[in-house]
């Protein structure tokens, strides 16, 4: 049984405009351990998905699953004080931007304490001191000292360095990183991504990496899952992904980044934009844009296949000749 | 949180001032001196006329009679009064108790009720008692104090015979001074039912003035919990896995309190000026009906002896809201 499964899971938001869908029958198994990236441009749906996930998304959100659990517990419908005896303690999440994420209000010190405390117990000097080893373990530079500090004293690496060890405190079976290191300094950006998978390996944990970076992908995940106009569109492990993308907005997604672009005067670019709540099309959401696309394409919207040890969802999958 | 004190402080004294001043001009800019308005219509000859302003040295060029007050309040002495021949102080002093009582009960009611239901609507934002809760705060935001007071009277009073129309206390008790404060003093003595007489004859008075802060608190309390409660921290404490109850009533109220605390200390300040309308519907000795009567009777050192411990009074409040402030919030108690 996989630690994490999620079936045809759904979230719609209602608006004044009508119902919009954030992320559309999203299937996904995560092994205890591994790795998953998942990428997609801004809106795709990923952020929306594991929040769906993690049970914080705002009102009015709707979530529906054929199935989503973690270690075999239903998540959906959980009632509140369950959920909250398993968030924080067995999944646990770092977000996006690190700087607002943290309580103006309190010390660092207090929200980490309050973490282990919520979960683990224990006396006020024993957890003090495991909160400076988190600090000094996620690499703050003189724990016993910025434990006193307050968010607004750090740097955003600081920060996001804290929400780490926050969220790793109680040792999760499963972390969800949300674009981390989207907010960062390029330099930083490096060092938190290293302290992550150093950390993911030492403890064991699962990973969800959510980015939409595709070198970030290349270096640090197992899998990947890629993700347009909140559908899922290709799920390969890394390397077969870059060698040989299935999906041909993979493969054009691939083709945009700078790195093959070397020598040419222009970027290869996607024309078009994503399509949005009124010209969502009828058949495959990435017709429109797609240099393969037939009449099939343009009326049938393709279902998610296995395709040998991945999953693509697109009516012409690209042979799997390696690039 | 040194530093940002001292600011604070430094701040009160050019204030200070500019209050002295501008209660001496303002008053005298008012048609009619003291003498003329005592005598009405009659008149009067102007030697007596005369003679009888430069007993109150109010013959004097306006410039000496500035630094006359000046120095006078910097020796702590605010003059006489022109109608009662009473130091001004004194006066004061035996008004206020009355005005703080009220103002206190007023606020507390406000804060004890204010705060828990706007933190209510807040969190069940759109929903029916969401809705209600806002009728009902732009009811009591809107509608006039001294209907309202009447209101009050006829019902309870009049009707029901629950509560006493007027005053602090029965007059069948005799409660000796002690604090000025009516409910202390009726526990102190030892008349049978004093306490409960002026506890009763607080309730409807206090209703009243505290409906408009009610009102005011309840919707900041609102606003400032719906702003909070999108932040990216809020998330972050529910992530954590911490109780509903928790990540409202500490991770979000504490941010909200900010702007909340600054609105109850300027309600404070409001009140502390003597609530007016309703000190006089209910025939309550406080410090808004003493400086209303003053006005009518130019009583001069009254007003300008008045306005200024109320304004230094709400500078006090206003200085606490402050530190209060500094206190609740880590980026302003550290620098910056």
């Amino acid at each position: 049984m996989p630690l994490l499964e999620i079936r045809n899971l759904t979230v719609e938001f209602p608006t004044d405009d009508g119902t919009f869908r954030a992320v559309d029958g999203l299937d996904l198994d995560l092994d205890r351990g591994e790795v998953l990236g998942i990428v997609g441009e801004s809106g795709s749906g990923k952020s929306v998905t594991m929040l769906a996930l993690m049970g914080l998304l705002p009102w009015p959100a709707r979530v529906r699953a054929d199935r989503m659990s973690f270690d075999g517990i239903d998540l959906r419908n959980l009632r509140a004080s369950r959920r909250q005896r398993i968030m924080g303690k067995d999944i646990a999440m770092v977000f996006q931007e690190p700087m607002t994420s943290l309580n103006p209000c309190f010390s660092v010190g207090f929200q980490l304490v309050e973490a282990l405390k919520t979960h683990e117990g224990g006396a006020r000097i024993a957890l003090r001191r495991r909160a400076v080893e988190l600090l000094e373990k996620v690499g703050v530079p003189d724990p016993e000292r910025r434990i006193h500090a307050f968010p607004h004293q750090l740097s955003g690496g600081m920060c996001q360095r804290v929400m780490i060890a926050m969220a790793i405190a109680c040792r999760p079976r499963l972390l969800i990183a949300d674009e981390p290191t989207t907010a960062l300094d390029v330099t930083i950006q490096a060092e938190i991504l290293g302290l992550l998978a150093e950390l993911q390996r030492e403890q064991g944990m699962a990973m969800v990496l959510i980015t939409h970076d595709m070198g970030v992908v290349a270096e640090a995940v197992d899998r990947v899952m890629v993700m347009y106009a909140s559908q899922p569109f290709e799920l390969q492990t890394t390397r077969a992904l870059f060698e040989c993308p299935r999906h041909p907005y993979t493969a054009a997604l691939l083709e945009a980044l700078p790195e093959r672009n070397r020598g040419k005067r222009r970027l290869s670019v996607i024309p078009g934009t994503v399509p949005g709540l009124a010209d969502r099309p009828s058949g495959c959401i990435f017709s429109p844009r797609c240099q393969f696309v037939d009449a099939r394409c343009r009326d049938v919207p393709p279902s998610l296949v296995g395709l040998n040890a991945g999953q693509v969802r697109c009516h012409h999958p690209l042979s799997e000749q390696p690039r | 949180m040194l530093r940002y004190l001292a600011a604070r402080i430094g701040l009160i004294v050019p204030t200070f001032f500019g209050i002295i001043f501008l209660t001496f001009i303002l008053i005298r800019l008012v048609p009619g001196d003291p003498v003329e308005v005592r005598l009405g219509e009659r008149g009067i000859e102007p030697e007596r006329h005369a003679a009888l302003l430069r007993q109150m040295g109010l013959d004097k060029p306006l410039a000496e009679q500035f630094l006359g007050y000046v120095a006078g309040v910097l020796r702590g002495d605010l003059g006489v009064s022109f109608s009662t021949q009473q130091p001004v102080l004194r006066e004061f002093m035996s008004l206020f108790p009355a005005t703080i009582e009220l103002t206190f009960c007023a606020v507390l009611l406000g804060v004890l009720i204010g705060i828990p239901a706007g933190i209510l609507a807040g969190m069940k934002r759109g929903s029916l008692y969401d809705h209600l809760m806002m009728t009902a705060s732009l009811t009591g935001y809107s509608m006039p104090i001294f209907w309202w007071g009447l209101l009050l009277i006829l019902t309870f009073s009049v009707n029901l015979h629950w509560t006493p129309v007027s005053g602090r206390i029965d007059l069948s008790y005799f409660v000796d001074s002690v604090t000025g404060f009516m409910t202390i003093d009726a526990l102190l003595s030892d008349e049978r039912g004093a306490f409960r007489s002026a506890i009763m004859h607080l309730m409807l008075p206090t209703i009243v003035l505290a409906t408009l802060p009610l009102a005011v608190i309840a919707r900041m309390t609102r606003s400032a919990m719906l702003e909070v409660l999108g932040e990216n921290y809020i998330r972050t404490a529910r992530a954590k896995g911490l109780s509903a109850l928790r990540v409202v009533n500490l991770h979000a109220l504490r941010n909200a309190l900010i702007p909340i605390v600054t609105v109850i200390g300027l309600q404070i300040g409001v009140l502390l000026g003597g609530a007016i309308i309703t000190e006089t519907i209910f025939s309550w000795p406080g410090i808004g009906k003493w400086l209303v009567e003053a006005i009518a009777r130019r009583d001069y050192p009254v007003l300008q002896g008045g306005v200024l411990i109320i304004a230094s009074l709400v500078m006090l409040v206003n200085l606490i809201v402050d530190v209060a402030y500094g206190l609740l919030n880590p980026r302003i108690r550290h620098g910056r």
